[in-house]
């Protein structure tokens, strides 16, 4: 099992989607993927797309101001 | 509200902003899930050339000649201002100084992530094309009837 992370704090859709949408893809069963990534539609939508992709969502919190922490597991 | 996730894009259109418009629509459905299909025909088809800029392809010398003036993805004009193709350029330039995704990272993340490119064979028959001359990420030539069928029970887009 490994640990991979991704920042799209920076990015702007679609390409918020897209990155995590190629780090899920690389994953191995057991594998997590944290994820920092903003307010707004990354954090509403990348934690839904990946339950509706069947990844497990184990932690979603604040870290700083606008910024959220994702942990996704295959 | 479509029963499927699937996305299909019919695009017809050459413009630059328009691609971007297509392929930011196609990579983000495919990011999220949806099976998405893009069907290029007519103007549409200078995106998915081998050819990037402007060349004498196809089969005949009227089509030659077209096919020379309409360019591949390199030279897609701007719908609106273009500037003899400057604007594509600097708007490419605005895009990364946004960090934003530009139309080549759009297209590239699209068939990273398996949208199905498709071309109409009508189209290519006019322009002279064959299968050739399209950039191997091209899954197939399709008429109307297959399209329908490969894009039944989702959306779709015309652009």
């Amino acid at each position: 099992m490994s640990s991979f992370a991704l920042d799209i704090t920076k990015e702007h859709c679609p390409m918020t989607f897209v990155k995590v949408k190629l780090q899920l893809s690389k994953l191995q069963a057991g594998d997590t993927l944290e994820v920092l990534l903003s307010e707004g539609e990354p954090l509403e939508n990348v934690p839904k797309s990946a339950v509706e992709q069947g990844f497990q969502v184990l932690e979603l919190t604040r870290v700083k101001g606008p910024v959220h922490k994702l942990v996704i597991k295959k | 509200m479509a029963e499927n996730k699937k996305l299909s894009i019919i695009l017809m259109s050459g413009e630059f902003d328009k691609s971007i418009a297509a392929f930011t629509l196609a990579s983000g459905a495919a990011a999220i899930g949806y099976e998405t299909n893009v069907f290029f025909t007519f103007w549409g088809l200078n995106n998915v050339k081998k050819k990037k800029g402007r060349s004498f392809i196809g089969r005949g010398v009227l089509a030659r000649f077209f096919n020379f003036l309409l360019g591949g993805s390199r030279k897609l004009p701007l719908s609106r201002l273009n500037f003899g193709g400057l604007s594509p350029i600097l708007l490419t330039g605005l895009m990364k100084s946004r960090n934003v995704a530009t139309r080549d990272e759009l297209f590239n993340a699209s068939v990273q992530l398996g949208v199905n490119l498709y071309a109409c064979e009508m189209a290519l028959t006019v322009l002279g094309l064959t299968k050739d001359d399209l950039i191997p990420e091209v899954k197939s030539i399709l008429g109307v009837a297959k399209f329908l069928e490969l894009s039944a029970g989702g959306q779709t887009l015309f652009l």
